[in-house]
């Protein structure tokens, strides 16, 4: 056990932190002030939310775990974690290419040939091409392996027919990265192909819808006889072998539960905010509402144990071991906490939350995070049954 | 960064796991319950002539040097830090053994260099020195203030410890039964909301258990953070036991609710060790405090719950 940083580690968190306050004051200040920023799930928001990622790529703070090739620092995965830390202490926006670089990409630099990656992950990382998630279907949800969207092998390329929705941020991406049924005689995991696909592609539709927060961020993305040739991108339009898009998929569901896409640093600085506004407090409300004083103080114990369980498991992985089933116990821990978080928020603003922008969206966010990336229950029954070996039975 | 224990510490860990798989089975643990009165009637159904064994548990203890493993090796200790010490003290948790090891591993045997001290002379809690005056000084907690604050850090903390172990065993005990016992023609565990019971137990061990291992980090780097550290592993820990214990009770059934089966003997060393040195609300509130989340006043020393 040691946990302390080491003085590299230090130097680079430093950094981090100059770079992220210094740039985020000029990038709002460039597009009007903070609170003139639309969130990045609107179209105007997305356009400001990509020239705060160019800015990141061109300095090289976009992907910085990434290979220095593709616009990397090849930063270990504690300086990652670190890096992590400072961005949401710095109160930086969401990632509006997070679907590409945290859920894309672990997929890409397992599976995809090099004329992939040099192609596809230098523009994702840098804002150019935008990527999308086209998993969920109308009647494929939390049963993922029904899907039915259709690639037919023809001439030269696939024939995709079938219906994808849910897509975040689908109205304003460039690509859409999806799983088709290749095989139609295959059943549930088999016969599933991995593609990815440009939405400019002829006979694909994608229509945005609001969210619960009232922002576009949904999409649904239809396919109608859309012909994807196999040079529509370089290297090809498959990642993996087709008929292999589950095992392809299924390298991106841990990241996407696991430590990758909500890491600690995100829940800590919430936690901290939460707590500045506790302290903003009247002193005579303060002690009237001791409780939520203790609720919060919970909460904030909660964000911090999530910190030092993912020491452990970084730990675990840099000396070679694996995390598998465990993280959905992650997926569930930060999806719950994120909510408390926010509901202690609004439980301190009380009818001030009315009025008040970003803790309610916050917790309106914070509300489809035990729906998303698979389903909390769904994550549970992992656990019972992955985890702890419970029998595997009907629902 | 290293989030990971040594080799030397799983070591002691496998040792002593060992020792208590042979040695603290539940019958002997059911040994520290009263004996049944003359109609068989008994609150734990103890006491069936296993009483010696649990002197012989706190003896193996003593000999393996694990009563003394605070204590410098210059004094004829193991020299052994928190961290070590944590990791032990689950182990004792996990097997619920029906002693005092905290109070001696952390409070006895460090004020008075004692490193095998007699079962008779180390109680539970503030009583930790209860017993005969060891060199006539210290008799109970609470009475030399400097020395004992590290104390009550240690204990707290070995406490919470125990807490992890014993969670940890009535989630094994109960994923064992709910995978045998049928109901309607299949295991019961097959069902998903006992699975759902089993995932939230899992769950709260899975994070309390970091807190308490980066407590004992914090207390033997006497870092500045160390006492927030400690209140925040016992309070987690605690809850999450509390909860497990729950979730292990109701995923049983009948059977977990009688003294003849073991689960019992877990649930009710939870209770009491949730309670002893701090309850969470208690560090909680130290927590608070430390945090910035200031309320009225922070937890007062004689709150405790020390049984001073």
């Amino acid at each position: 056990m040691d946990l302390r940083w080491s003085d590299a580690e230090v130097v680079f968190r430093d950094d981090a932190r100059d770079w992220l306050h210094a740039e985020l004051a000029t990038w709002r200040a460039d597009h009007g002030g903070a609170e003139a920023i639309p969130s990045g799930d609107t179209r105007s928001g997305f356009a400001i939310h990509l020239d705060w990622e160019r800015r990141l790529f061109e300095n090289r703070w976009a992907v910085v775990s990434w290979p220095k090739a593709y616009g990397g620092r090849e930063a270990s995965l504690w300086e990652w974690l670190l890096f992590e830390q400072e961005y949401y202490a710095a109160g930086c926006p969401p990632r509006v290419t997070q679907n590409g670089i945290f859920l894309l990409a672990p997929s890409l630099f397992a599976f995809a040939n090099d004329t992939q990656r040099d192609h596809i992950l230098p523009r994702m990382a840098a804002g150019t091409d935008t990527w999308c998630q086209g998993w969920s279907e109308p009647n494929a949800g939390s049963d993922l392996a029904s899907l039915t969207t259709r690639a037919t092998r023809t001439d030269g390329g696939w024939v995709l027919n079938g219906q994808k929705t849910w897509t975040t941020r689908g109205a304003f991406s460039t690509h859409l990265f999806g799983l088709f049924r290749s095989d139609p005689d295959a059943e549930r995991h088999r016969g599933l192909t991995y593609l990815l696909v440009p939405l400019d592609t002829p006979g694909v539709t994608v229509r945005g819808f609001g969210r619960l927060d009232g922002d576009e961020g949904f999409a649904e993305v239809f396919f109608e006889d859309a012909f994807l040739a196999d040079d529509a991108l370089p290297g090809g339009v498959t990642l993996g072998e087709p008929g292999e898009g589950w095992k392809v998929a299924m390298s991106t569901t841990s990241s996407e539960r696991g430590l990758t896409l909500r890491s600690p640093g995100r829940f800590l600085a919430t936690a901290e905010r939460l707590i500045a506004a506790w302290q903003a407090l009247p002193d005579g409300v303060r002690a009237e509402r001791a409780a939520l004083g203790e609720r919060i103080t919970e909460a904030w114990m909660r964000a911090e144990a999530y910190q030092l369980q993912t020491l452990q498991t970084v730990t675990t992985t840099v000396e070679g071991g694996s995390v598998g089933a465990e993280s959905s116990l992650v997926k569930l821990w930060w999806s719950e906490l994120d909510i408390e978080l926010h509901e202690c928020a609004m439980d301190l603003l009380g009818t001030g939350a009315l009025f008040e922008g970003a803790w309610t969206k916050g917790l309106q966010f914070s509300l489809s995070g035990p729906i998303y990336a698979g389903t909390n229950e769904v994550q549970r029954n992992v656990v019972a049954e992955r985890v702890l070996g419970l029998p595997r039975a009907g629902r | 960064m290293r989030f990971a224990f040594t080799d030397d510490q799983l070591a002691l860990r496998d040792a002593v796991r060992d020792l208590l798989a042979a040695e603290c089975p539940p019958e002997v643990v059911r040994a520290s319950w009263p004996a049944p009165d003359a109609d068989g009637q008994g609150p734990g159904a103890g006491a069936r002539a296993e009483t010696e064994r649990l002197d012989t548990v706190w003896s193996h203890l003593a000999d393996m040097g694990v009563l003394g493993l605070l204590v410098p090796e210059a004094d004829g200790g193991m020299g052994f830090d928190e961290v070590a010490a944590a990791v032990v003290l689950a182990e004792t948790g996990y097997t619920a053994v029906p002693l005092p090891v905290v109070e001696a591993m952390c409070v006895v045997a460090p004020a008075t260099g004692d490193t095998a001290p007699a079962r008779g002379h180390v109680g539970w809690g503030g009583e930790a020195l209860a017993g005969e005056p060891v060199d006539g000084a210290l008799t109970r907690f609470g009475s030399s203030v400097e020395a004992d604050d590290r104390a009550f850090e240690r204990a707290a903390l070995g406490t919470a410890a125990q807490l992890v172990g014993l969670g940890r065993r009535m989630v094994d005990l109960t994923v064992d039964y709910v995978a045998e016992r049928q109901q309607f023609g299949v295991p019961v565990g097959s069902f998903q909301a006992v699975k759902h019971h089993l995932a939230d137990a899992r769950l709260a061990l899975e994070f309390a258990a970091p807190a308490v291992w980066r407590a004992a980090w914090s207390l033997s780097q006497g870092s500045d953070t160390a006492e927030r550290d400690v209140s925040m592993a016992k309070a987690m820990a605690a809850d999450a036991a509390h909860l497990v214990g729950r979730k292990a009770l109701q995923c049983h059934g009948g059977i977990g609710y009688t003294v003849e089966y073991d689960l019992h003997l877990f649930l009710k060393r939870t209770w009491a060790l949730e309670r002893l040195w701090g309850d969470a609300a208690w560090h909680r509130r130290r927590v608070a405090a430390a945090i910035g989340v200031e309320n009225v006043h922070g937890p007062a020393r004689e709150d405790r719950g020390v049984l001073a």
